[in-house]
């Protein structure tokens, strides 16, 4: 499979997570779709991972090579798992002094 | 066209109207469970990549931990479609074309990349995304940033539990 | 020689600095014995250095240091001592000591530190003067030349709690400086000719210079002494320099500072020799100036005025003496008139003083029965300067029309009309002050008195000296030998001098001093009596308003340049400059209050930019080359 494909769909499904994040308002969905995105990102470091160990073929180490792909993909998985712990208290939180979930509220860094 | 390939389209498709449904929908309980829809779906790339600890984990992690954790806070907080804030149509129009077009110039990008332009990849063949293997190069090579993760975890946790305290 | 020159020059300058630093420290009696002895310690140097001279001493150049030492130019710091400067050595220490002894009486109503800080300027102007003359070159003479403009400005506007005064001082100081100019310049041609401004250079190579030359250096050189020795057009500053306490007037505006222009004349001799345009020049502007501010002193009603425009009109008659080639004459009229000027000066104080500083002579009268000793040195010096033999006056005086009878019988008439003119104020002023009745208020006259010992000691010197002081200078046709012509001689080239036959010379000698005698008798007739009280009318009243030309200055010169100011000042600086300026930080303003704008606080507007930007970035690098070729070929 070139990994063409992998490379556009990885990117459809980021910018998609994009478009999320700049056009709702409700900071719930905003969250989810930032986990959108790193889902994206995932695959394409698996298939990128894939990749490596196909080129790799005739290599000596051949059996090991691109595991780091798939490596840093779980640790990703674990930041994004700490990162929505905290980011769901703060909203919580937030949801406490306000009674609203909405991100345009949260205009404290104006001017 | 070979099973793998119609697997992929397939689930290639599935995750990307799974996102927009995402993004479109005005219920924050339904954007939650098509969100679980891409994650399988992306967990379905991972197992025609022969990444198995990688599907599992996400399906665990990801699908099983973090939605949870999102769905209970949108219950918590009530959430429905009648308080779903109204958004401005020009900021949304601006978000979807700056959207569209990022898309547009990193497939561009791509079509003129030559380091990818005739590589291809294995997808059911090899053993690195095994748990054996994985797990071999993890707890030698790369244990260090996998002892800091745990101290990542105490942190977070630290951190939830004093911002979401009642004071 | 060498230290002792130095110790001439160097005491006033210590007396400055000790008297200067220290001023707050000081009292009456320690403050004016430090001055005084410094001034007499350089008099006897003088005393001295004359004496050697007379002996047979050779005169010298006696440098100390390199001044300024560059490929092209070499100024060396160097002192020429020889009969001329020898000469005026003796008359500002000795005159400058009679003047610090007067100054130590007339200034103690001043508070201590402001007495301490007019002698510092004192001794400061002693300093500056002397080395204008023993300077060796025409750069040291400048130093000296603008140190005696600085302390005229600093002793002019000593009280300088009133406005008018620090006018005065600031126009004194401003014309000077108009006169400096042509100095300058006629010191840059002078080093851009010949390589460097030493006399000895200077006067050795005359002949290498070209007659355009020499009349341009001569010419400016006289305006720089124009400004100094206030001749027209640049002599306003001096009746208005009367501002400052009366020994002052006396000693910068009588005796030395305005004598600086004739003694760089005198010195530069072997050039105006050379120069016969110029002669006519000096000739016809001293003379026109003693005539025109003698019309203006004899309506004039302050004591101080009269003597200053009598000043000018001096100064007038040296620069005629030296336009028709006679500097030996001018030199001694220089020596004459410090005398008798520097007497009439210090008597006018007096009566001030005693007066309680009323100067207005229609208000006095009759002060000769409380004034014995200052009445008749005043009388003295009066009858010195009207030209009237044996008095020194006479025999300067007398020189010079000779020598203007030599050149242009014209020049003569006028001379002796000016000397009558003279006489006529003089008496006038004379009779007014010290004959007829008092005029003033019951007050005043209680408190007449005569003045103490330090003021009366100097006048009788002065006095004296008036009386005797001619007899260095008698003229062969009356059978003496003249003893300041053979000394300076080694100094100044003497021109070739046709004789007038000895009956020409007792006509003139005659004439001159028989008008001198009717107007002296005339005046006294008119103003002992009935002096005139009522304001003039008619021509008086311009002579008394001097002729407007301070007006005529004002319309012509000050007040198109307060404008020309005013307008760079509104227009240019106010609106343009500043406009421009701060219309900067105007802007600045205005934009950071426009792009503050964009930090709204909503995160998702933030997070929409930096998509933006992040499209823009990799559309550029992407499309790098075809942008820059698109770029090219749009624009040429």
């Amino acid at each position: 499979m070139p990994i063409q494909y992998y490379i556009i769909l990885s990117m459809v499904i980021f910018c998609i997570g994009i478009a999320g994040v700049l056009t709702r308002r409700n900071t719930i969905i905003i969250f989810m779709c930032i986990e959108l995105m790193l889902n994206a990102v995932n695959l394409l470091l698996v298939a990128f991972s894939k990749m490596h160990y196909a080129a790799s073929l005739n290599a000596p180490n051949h059996a090991t090579v691109g595991s780091e792909g798939q490596l840093f993909v779980f640790f990703i998985m674990v930041v994004a798992a700490a990162e929505v712990s905290v980011g769901l208290a703060i909203i919580v939180m937030m949801f406490r002094n306000t009674h609203s979930v909405d991100a345009n509220f949260l205009n404290r860094l104006k001017n | 066209m070979s099973a793998t390939h119609i697997l992929f389209w397939f689930l290639s498709a599935l995750a990307v109207v799974s996102a927009l449904m995402v993004l479109f929908s005005k219920n924050p309980v339904h954007s939650v469970l098509w969100l679980i829809a891409v994650f399988f779906a992306i967990s379905g790339h991972y197992i025609l990549m022969n990444a198995q600890f990688l599907a599992i984990v996400n399906i665990i992690v990801y699908a099983g931990a973090i939605m949870v954790l999102f769905l209970f806070v949108i219950m918590l907080m009530n959430l429905n479609k009648e308080s779903e804030p109204r958004k401005n149509v020009w900021m949304k129009l601006a978000g979807a074309i700056s959207a569209g077009s990022l898309l547009m110039i990193l497939v561009s990008l791509v079509g003129q990349a030559t380091e990818v332009s005739h590589k291809t990849l294995i997808m059911k063949d090899g053993n690195i995304g095994l748990i054996k293997s994985l797990g071999k190069i993890l707890f030698t090579q790369y244990v260090v940033p996998f002892e800091l993760t745990s101290i990542l975890f105490l942190s977070a946790m630290v951190g939830a539990v004093v911002i979401g305290k009642k004071d | 020689m060498k230290t002792l020159l130095a110790i001439i020059v160097l005491l006033p300058f210590c007396g400055f600095l000790l008297n200067g630093l220290f001023r707050k420290h000081g009292t009456y009696k320690s403050v004016a014995r430090l001055a005084c002895t410094t001034i007499l310690s350089s008099f006897i140097a003088s005393a001295i250095v004359f004496g050697m001279l007379s002996q047979g001493t050779t005169a010298e150049t006696v440098k100390y240091f390199d001044f300024i030492n560059t490929d092209s130019i070499k100024i060396p710091f160097a002192f020429q001592i020889d009969h001329l400067s020898a000469m005026f050595l003796l008359i500002i220490t000795g005159i400058g000591f009679l003047i610090h002894l007067y100054s130590s009486a007339y200034m103690k109503d001043e508070e201590p530190q402001h007495f301490a800080r007019y002698f510092a300027y004192l001794n400061l102007f002693i300093f500056s003067m002397l080395l204008l003359v023993l300077g060796a070159n025409y750069i040291i003479m400048f130093i000296g030349w603008e140190g005696v403009g600085l302390c005229s400005y600093l002793l002019i506007g000593f009280w300088f709690k009133n406005d008018n005064f620090n006018y005065a001082a600031k126009k004194a100081f401003i014309m000077n400086r108009i006169g400096d100019l042509g100095f300058l310049l006629a010191i840059f041609w002078l080093i851009a000719r010949l390589g460097n401004a030493n006399y000895a250079d200077v006067f050795a190579n005359v002949h290498n210079l070209s007659q355009t030359d020499i009349t341009a250096i001569t010419l400016l050189l006289f305006v720089g002494a124009m400004g100094k020795s206030a001749q027209i057009p640049l002599y306003t500053w001096l009746p208005d320099a009367m501002a400052g306490p009366t020994p002052v007037s006396a000693l910068i505006h009588a005796a030395t500072m305005v004598t600086a222009g004739i003694y760089m004349i005198a010195r530069s001799n072997v050039l105006y020799s050379a120069a016969e345009f110029t002669q006519h020049i000096v000739a016809i502007v001293g003379l026109t100036t003693a005539l025109f501010s003698a019309t203006i002193a004899i309506k004039q009603n302050d004591i101080k005025k009269v003597l200053a425009y009598s000043t000018v009109s001096q100064l007038g008659y040296m620069f005629l003496g030296l336009g028709v080639g006679a500097y030996t004459g001018a030199v001694f009229h220089v020596m004459t008139h410090a005398f008798f000027k520097a007497l009439l000066f210090l008597g006018a104080g007096s009566v001030i003083h005693a007066m309680h500083h009323e100067q207005d002579i229609r208000k006095m009268g009759g002060l000769k029965k409380y004034l014995p000793i200052t009445h008749i040195t005043f009388l003295l010096g009066c009858i010195a300067i009207s030209g009237i033999p044996p008095f020194s006056g006479f025999f300067s005086k007398d020189e010079i029309l000779a020598a203007a009878y030599e050149k242009n019988p014209v020049y003569w008439g006028l001379g002796v009309a000016g000397a009558a003119m003279t006489a006529f104020y003089m008496f006038r002023l004379y009779a007014t002050t010290f004959l007829g009745k008092f005029r003033g208020t019951q007050d005043q006259e209680h408190h007449l008195h005569e003045s103490p010992a330090a003021m009366t000691i100097p006048l009788i010197v002065l006095a004296v000296l008036s009386v005797i002081g001619g007899f260095v200078g008698v003229p062969e046709v009356l059978g003496g030998k003249h003893l300041l012509g053979e000394y300076l001689s080694t100094v100044i080239v003497p021109e070739p001098h046709h004789a007038l036959a000895h009956n020409t010379e007792y006509m003139l000698m005659g004439i001159s001093v028989a008008v001198a005698t009717i107007a002296i008798l005339f005046a006294v007739s008119q103003y002992s009596k009935k002096p005139q009280l009522e304001d003039a009318t008619g021509l008086g009243k311009v002579l008394e308003n001097k002729w407007y030309v301070d007006e005529l200055y004002n319309t012509i010169i000050v007040n198109p340049l307060n404008a020309l100011g005013g307008f760079f000042k509104n227009i240019v600086e106010k609106s343009g400059i500043d406009g421009f300026v701060n219309g900067i930080g105007r802007f600045v303003n205005y934009l950071s209050r426009q792009i503050r704008l964009v930090q709204s606080g909503q995160v998702g507007g933030y997070i929409l930019m930096m998509v933006v930007s992040v499209v823009i970035i990799l559309f550029i690098w992407i499309h790098d080359g075809e942008i820059y070729k698109f770029l090219v070929t749009k624009l040429f």
